[in-house]
Formats: C-alpha cells, structure tokens, sequence
C-alpha cells in the first residue's frame, strides 16, 4: 500500500473537533475582556459554560448511533474526547459558580446543593463525571478490564439526563430550550434502548 | 518565462510521492478548517440559544424622543447614596417577556412599541372614572426623581433613578370609594406591538395589583421616566408601577388599565407558578423562592454578591403594613 505507516485515515479529525470545541471559552474569554458579556457577565458565563458541558456530553452519547444506524465509525474516534470535553467546561461552569457567583461561601453552597434541587442535580452531574473523566485513559480500561470500565460509563446515560433535570429547574418559566435538549437525548437514549433489545433478542435467538 | 515549450529540468520536477503528500496535506488541512469552523460556530450559534433573531439592529430601534428630558421638580435618594446602575445596565438587562424571554430581548425588539399616543382608564370603585391622555397625566403632576434600589426575583438587583410621581395622588383625583380594597393594573394587550404576546407563556395582557394601601404607600409612584429621560421601551413605555420593596416583576410595565375593586385581583406570575410568586411579592430575605436562595443578590456591575435586606431595605417605611401577617404564607 502506498500509504501505510499513517497513523488514522482521517488525521485532520480530532484536532478539527478540538479546536472547534474550545471556541466556545475563548469567545467567552474574549466578550469578557471585551465587557461584552452583558450587565450580568458571571451569570451569562456561567449559563454558557453550562450549556457547552451538556451539549458535550449529549454529543458523546450521539457516537454510538451514528455509527449503529448510518454505519459510521469516525464518531468513535472523537467520542472520548466529547466526553472530556464535556467535563472540562463541566469544570469550568462548576468553578464560575463556586468562585465568582459565591466568592467561595462555602455555606452558601453546601446550604443550595442540599436546598435547591435544581443546584443538587447540577452538583450531581458534576459528581458523576469524575470518575468517567478519571478512568478516561486506555490504562484506566486496561486496569479496570472492559467489562468493569463499560459498566462505570454507563454513568454517561445518567450525567445528561440530570443535567437537564438540573437545566429545566433553572429556568423562571421558559423550558423551551432545555426541553428540545431533552428531546435529543430522549432520542438517543431510546436508540440506545433499541440497540440493547436488539441485541438481546439476537443472543437469546442464538441461544434457542 | 512562460514560453511554449520550455520544459522544465528534471531537478525541478517534484517527486510524485511528495505530490501526492502536498495534495493530501491540502485535502487535509481544508478538511481541518471547514470541520473546526463547522463545529465553532454551530456552539456559537447554541450559546445563543433561544435569543431572538439578530440583537444587532437593536441600536436601530431607540425609543422617539427617549431623550426628550422631563422637567423634575425635586430629587429623593431613597437608595443611601448608593451608586446608580449605569443607564446602559438599565436599558439593555430587562425582564419583559412582551418582547422575549432573554434579558437582552426587550432592548433588541421594543422598537415595535408605540407609547404615543396612550391612554391611561382609571375606574371601578372610584367617584370620578376617568381616561387619562398620557402626556396630559405628565404634565399635571410634579414630577420627582427617585433613586431606589430594585431587587428582581432572580437575585440581581440594580439602583435606578426613576422619574415619576406618587400612584396615591393619581389614585386621589378619582376618589376611590370605600369599597376600593384592591387596585388592579393591565398592560397593554396589542401582539402587533408585543411579539412575546404571540406565545402563551404567561396570560395575556400582563396584570398586576396591590392593596389599596400599598397602593397610596407614599413610596409607590407611577414611573415616566429614568435617569431624567423618558422611559425606554424596554423599561415599560410610557408609564409603569414602581413599588420599591417589591421583587421587580410587581411592577407592572406599559399600563393601560387601573381598577379599583373589592376583591384581590389575579397577577400574572401567581397565575403562571402559584406556590413560586406569591401576590405579595415583598423582597424577603427569609423566605426563599422554591427553587433558589433569596438571601443575597448581585448587583448589575458588582462581582460579590451582597445579603438582601427584608423589604429592600424599606423596612422602616412599610414594614407596619404588613404588622401581625405570617410573610411565609403571604409570600
């Protein structure tokens, strides 16, 4: 072949989706610079760095049906980084909230996890993406074994589907929007059901 | 240089290997931009999630005659010298779901709304019924500028220098009876000049309403004005309800309608979420709303967030109105 010793077919992909994906923080690192983030700048911070974190990890949970209906793999290639992605501004909103909302009143914050379900469902997500950000590396896996490693990052289902519990509590009275990001994950996590019925249904056949 | 026929030297020729390697590194690095511009500006394009169309125009649709300046008799600081919010603070951060839902929506899109020519009915249970031509309503009160801080339900508050005049002495000029326990107030009902107005995320028109008390609390003024200027559309053109110890959606923008009644008249936002907004609505830092902290708040233009103060800070003037009443309950 006259091209072997490439590394992946599609070399520019990662690095595109990188770049790409941390536009985002430098736009908002930018409007911040610029005071252009509004009269309320660490509220609007905080609720685009939110945002980011949950279209990340609604996006990483997408890999897996794009490839299992339209039989693409290049999703596969990027769906860690989706994930890592996702805790990185997952991070980055936690830390907007915890230092610049309340100054780090630390009562203040343990009084709304505890009190606001709305902030204990955001807290909750940020709990579960840790050790998925943790074991994200291919010694991680190596060490856990795959069944075991498959098993904890099933905990990808659950992480988004609190973060729009957590996205829809938050809102006065317009659930527009966090309901339509609802409903795409709603979607995936059904093709996510119907893969796993399938599936089933193919090993008991094979069992008969 | 570009004469037929000259054929280059074979030293010249590239290899086809790293022909081949230029045309793949090309193809790849296209791919790389189109993909990173593609994947930036779709985030780009989500972080501004519901917000309406463009906000760029919004310099195009400035209130006509926003800037006519109105003739201010006195000025009361009712905000302990506090430093104002910026007039750009006040006129670009808005809840006002008339014009959307997004705080930035009501200064991008209130250029529909007409403030003049308005009209203002006072009636129900008062001796003198009367409709009110709005710049006749201006001109016949002393108009007075009142700095008060005010306090949102969404923990942000701001220090605004309003210009207007007291409700009560509105409210005297058409005598209420005695039956007049309640005043009701309605915006206007026009989805033409409203386009919020075209969802049903509240009840339409918007309502608010006070007890008659509340409603002549020398503190309570019907505002027509800020920072010495008319009102912005945005900020509820040409006249709106001020209630300072109030969380802000108490007052009531763009009024069309008063009535004074016997029975406790229905608001907007108890209508929407009952057990979140109570008809009351005083700034409590005790009482939490359900799903957040009212026990500190930002100042627009502050980092550090401050402790909210019972009643705004207006404890003194009208804590007595509410003496003996359980405020968790009447929250």
């Amino acid at each position: 072949m006259a091209m072997s010793g490439r590394k992946s077919p599609i070399p520019w992909l990662k690095p595109a989706v990188l770049t790409g994906s941390l536009v985002p923080i430098a736009a908002i690192l930018l409007r911040a610079w610029r005071d252009e983030l509004g009269p309320d700048p660490i509220a609007q911070a905080l609720n685009q760095l939110g945002l980011i974190a949950l279209i990340f990890l609604i996006a990483a949970l997408g890999c897996t049906p794009l490839k299992t209906i339209f039989g693409w793999t290049w999703p596969m290639r990027i769906r860690r980084m989706l994930g890592l992605l996702a805790f990185f501004y997952a991070v980055l909103h936690v830390i907007t909230y915890t230092v610049l909302d309340q100054g780090l009143d630390w009562h203040a914050i343990l009084d709304d996890i505890v009190k606001r379900k709305f902030i204990f469902f955001g807290f909750s997500t940020f709990v579960l993406l840790i050790p998925l950000a943790a074991t994200s590396t291919n010694s991680a896996l190596r060490r856990l074994g795959y069944v075991r490693w498959k098993q904890l990052h099933r905990l990808a289902y659950l992480a988004p589907a609190l973060a729009v519990l957590h996205f829809i509590w938050r809102v006065k009275l317009d659930v527009r929007e966090p309901v339509a990001y609802g409903l795409v994950l709603a979607a995936l996590l059904s093709a996510r059901l119907a893969d796993y019925m399938r599936d089933r249904k193919t090993l008991l056949t094979r069992e008969i | 240089m570009s004469r037929i026929g000259n054929t280059p030297s074979m030293s010249e020729i590239t290899p086809e290997k790293f022909y081949l390697q230029r045309r793949e590194f090309i193809k790849n690095s296209l791919l790389f931009a189109a993909t990173s511009t593609g994947v930036g500006s779709t985030l780009l394009w989500l972080m501004r999630g519901l917000r309406a169309k463009d906000h760029e125009k919004a310099a195009a649709t400035v209130t006509p005659d926003v800037n006519a300046a109105l003739n201010v008799t006195r000025h009361l600081d009712y905000a302990s010298g506090e430093k104002n919010t910026s007039y750009n603070g006040v006129t670009n951060y808005n809840n006002f779901y008339e014009f959307g839902t997004d705080k930035s929506d009501p200064a991008a899109n209130a250029g529909t709304l007409k403030p003049r020519p308005w009209q203002v009915t006072i009636e129900g249970e008062v001796a003198r019924p009367q409709v009110f031509e709005i710049d006749e309503l201006i001109k016949s009160f002393p108009l007075e500028e009142r700095v008060y801080r005010m306090r949102c339900v969404e923990a942000w508050s701001m220090v605004i220098p309003w210009v207007g005049f007291p409700l009560g002495d509105l409210l005297k000029r058409v005598e209420p009876t005695s039956r007049a326990k309640y005043v009701a107030f309605k915006s206007l009902l026009d989805p033409q000049q409203m386009p919020g107005q075209r969802t049903d995320l509240l009840q339409w028109p918007y309502v608010e309403g006070l007890r008659i008390d509340e409603a002549m609390h020398p503190l309570t003024i019907m505002a027509v004005g800020l920072y010495g200027k008319r009102l912005p559309n945005q900020d509820g053109a040409p006249i709106r309800l001020v209630v300072p110890w109030k969380y802000g959606f108490k007052g009531i923008k763009s009024i069309v309608n008063i009535r004074l009644m016997e029975e406790q008249p229905p608001t907007s936002w108890n209508i929407a979420a009952p057990d979140e907004y109570g008809f009351y609505a005083n700034v409590n830092p005790a009482v939490d709303h359900p799903r957040w902290s009212q026990a500190t708040e930002r100042r627009i233009g502050e980092y550090h967030r401050r402790p909210t103060l019972p009643f705004n800070g207006y404890s003194d003037q009208v804590s007595g109105l509410y003496a003996g009443m359980d405020l968790r309950r009447f929250f």
